[in-house]
């Protein structure tokens, strides 16, 4: 008896925290609409999501335009994925088929530590030395830019793409392999033609949780990318992203004002940007661990 | 029983003078961070020199202090701006009269990279360069290569004086945001073609980058900000006053300890902290001596 109503209390505790996650979620999905509402009763929707213009606080006209920002955040992001998915995908391949047990028992933490490092840490690395690498390579006055906020994230998103990936690739079935090499494929074509698309969904899912980090990234990209809120002209020009506009203007901006609506809207544009990503990610993820079985 | 009944009177008696007396004595502070730090050193000597008294300093920048001037949530409320006209009618509106003393004078220095050829600006031209009308140095007498702009981030009080004082308009939307005063003479050393502004204290020591002259108007007399007679004769045009506002003219400790920063010693420390003192503006002395009736 006492035990069934033991058994009952703990199945009663993990419901309620599972359940709390679903509300906290809720909550903060609530709080970004019911906060950003207001801010459209002042600006239109059309100048919003069409605008370049992004100056709140003009000494002339105040403008909320929000198109640079988001341009600026796919740039970063895009930047990031093209260096980081070929890198993370062939690190994950050598891990998980070319490199030997030990190498492997070494490098696989080494990565892991590689996600636990500050961003901060990582954005004062794109002060210091990747900007100056950048100057001096593409022959420009200063690397604080687009191409600069995408090295760093990149370094950022690898982990989770090399972690992921792998074991997407460690789950292919062994026959799989066997087969192909019994059939005399070497064992590079094996990699690329039968393992890579056997995985394929998994890695996938592993690149879209990458992007979802790379997006929500703040303090990196606030430090590494030069901030100007201009629209980006290229790579090598200033981008200032969604998050570090919110994170460069929340601590001034008047409570209760038009401006401080606007930046809860441009925070709930990002939830939703981040929210599709993960989900894809993670019906994609889903849909790979029922087809491999 | 009597006596001892009249100990804990006599004890609860002390006990509550003495956290009155406590709580009179508290100064609180808030407001901007350009002063923070000025402040903290000047409240820290004058606790040191009179035991008893307590000042709390904290920053949160200057709208920050002058609302909880507003709401009566401090005594003084330090500003690198004066009030807007809507703060004082809401000051006004809660039986509150902001009075203003001066107790710095801070100046922008502008830099440029010591290998550019420019040396001197008016505060015209360099309204121009910061807005993104002038957008190549040829055009204000040096090289012909683009302008590269540094500047603070909008949350910065320094963004605010050059919106106010020197563009009287908007930052161009291509300068570089960034995060504090040393980012940016960091980024002008290493840039040939660029140009930033900074606080007086950030470049006094400062080296590879060149701190350029200002005048008024294109026909002079340039001033150089590490000249303190150019600063005084009001040669050096940018500069911006440092405000602390009280509700109503200064009484008591409040008056003690704005009398304290307005002191020579007072003053000194001012100096050293990289600021001007007021006396570079007999315009401000007179202003003071009205508020504080001395």
């Amino acid at each position: 008896m006492v035990k069934r109503f033991k058994e009952k209390m703990i199945h009663g505790l993990f419901f309620f925290n599972g359940l709390l996650v679903v509300i906290v979620l809720v909550g903060i999905f609530a709080l970004l609409v019911f906060t950003s509402v207001p801010a459209f009763m002042e600006i239109s929707l059309k100048e919003f999501f069409t605008s370049t213009d992004w100056n709140p606080t003009s000494y002339v006209k105040s403008s909320y335009g929000i198109v640079s920002m988001l341009v600026s955040t796919f740039m970063v992001t895009v930047g990031a994925l093209i260096i980081a998915i070929p890198l993370g995908i062939g690190t994950a391949a050598y891990l998980s088929d070319i490199a030997s047990a030990r190498v492997r028992e070494i490098a696989k933490p080494v990565i892991e530590i590689l996600a636990g490092i500050p961003s901060v840490v990582i954005g004062f690395l794109g002060i210091v030395l990747v900007g100056p690498v950048i100057a001096k390579v593409f022959g420009i006055s200063n690397g604080l830019n687009a191409l600069n906020g995408a090295i760093l994230l990149a370094i950022m998103a690898l982990p989770t793409i090399i972690s992921i990936s792998e074991d997407a690739l460690g789950s292919v079935p062994k026959s799989f392999t066997e087969a192909s090499l019994a059939l005399g494929a070497s064992h590079w074509q094996t990699i690329i033609k039968v393992k890579i698309p056997a995985a394929i969904s998994g890695i996938f899912a592993a690149c879209m949780l990458g992007m979802g980090r790379a997006v929500g990234e703040t303090m990196t990209v606030l430090m590494a990318t030069g901030c100007a809120p201009a629209m980006p002209r290229g790579f090598l020009d200033s981008v200032r992203t969604m998050t570090s506009t919110i994170a460069i203007e929340l601590g001034e901006v008047p409570y209760y004002t038009t401006h401080y609506y606007a930046l809860f809207g441009v925070g709930l544009v990002l939830f939703i940007i981040t929210f599709t990503v993960n989900m894809v990610s993670d019906i994609v993820l889903h849909k790979y661990k029922v087809k491999v079985r | 029983m009597k006596g001892y009944m009249r100990l804990m009177l006599v004890a609860a008696l002390t006990f509550f003078l003495c956290g009155e007396g406590h709580a009179r004595d508290m100064i609180q502070i808030k407001g901007s961070d350009t002063l923070i730090n000025l402040v903290q050193r000047l409240s820290e000597v004058y606790m040191g020199e009179n035991p008893g008294k307590y000042i709390s300093v904290t920053g949160g920048g200057s709208g920050t202090g002058i609302a909880a001037l507003l709401n009566g949530k401090c005594d003084i409320a330090d500003a690198s701006r004066l009030m807007k006209s809507k703060e004082v009618t809401m000051a006004l509106d809660a039986g509150i009269t902001p009075k203003r003393v001066v107790v710095a004078i801070d100046g922008l220095s502008i830099i440029v990279n010591e290998n550019n050829p420019v040396t001197q600006l008016t505060v015209g031209q360099i309204g121009k360069i910061f807005r993104g009308e002038i957008t190549n140095w040829k055009e204000v007498g040096g090289d012909n290569k683009p302008i590269t702009l540094y500047g603070r981030q909008s949350n910065s009080g320094t963004f605010d004086f050059m919106v106010e004082m020197v563009l009287k308009g908007d930052h161009s939307s291509r300068m570089r945001r960034m995060n504090g005063n040393a980012q940016i003479v960091e980024a002008v050393k290493s840039d040939g073609t660029g140009v930033g502004y900074v606080g007086v204290g950030y470049v006094k020591t400062a080296k590879g980058v060149t701190i350029l002259k200002v005048a008024s108007s294109t026909a002079g007399p340039y001033g150089s900000p590490l000249n303190i007679e150019d600063v005084k004769s009001g040669k050096y045009p940018v500069t911006r006053p440092l405000n602390q506002y009280v509700n109503g003219n200064p009484t008591g400790d409040v008056l003690d300890f704005i009398k304290f920063e307005l002191s020579s010693e007072g003053q000194r420390i001012v100096e050293e902290e990289g600021f001007f003192p007021v006396s570079v503006s007999q315009e401000y002395v007179n202003f003071n001596k009205e508020t504080i009736g001395h």
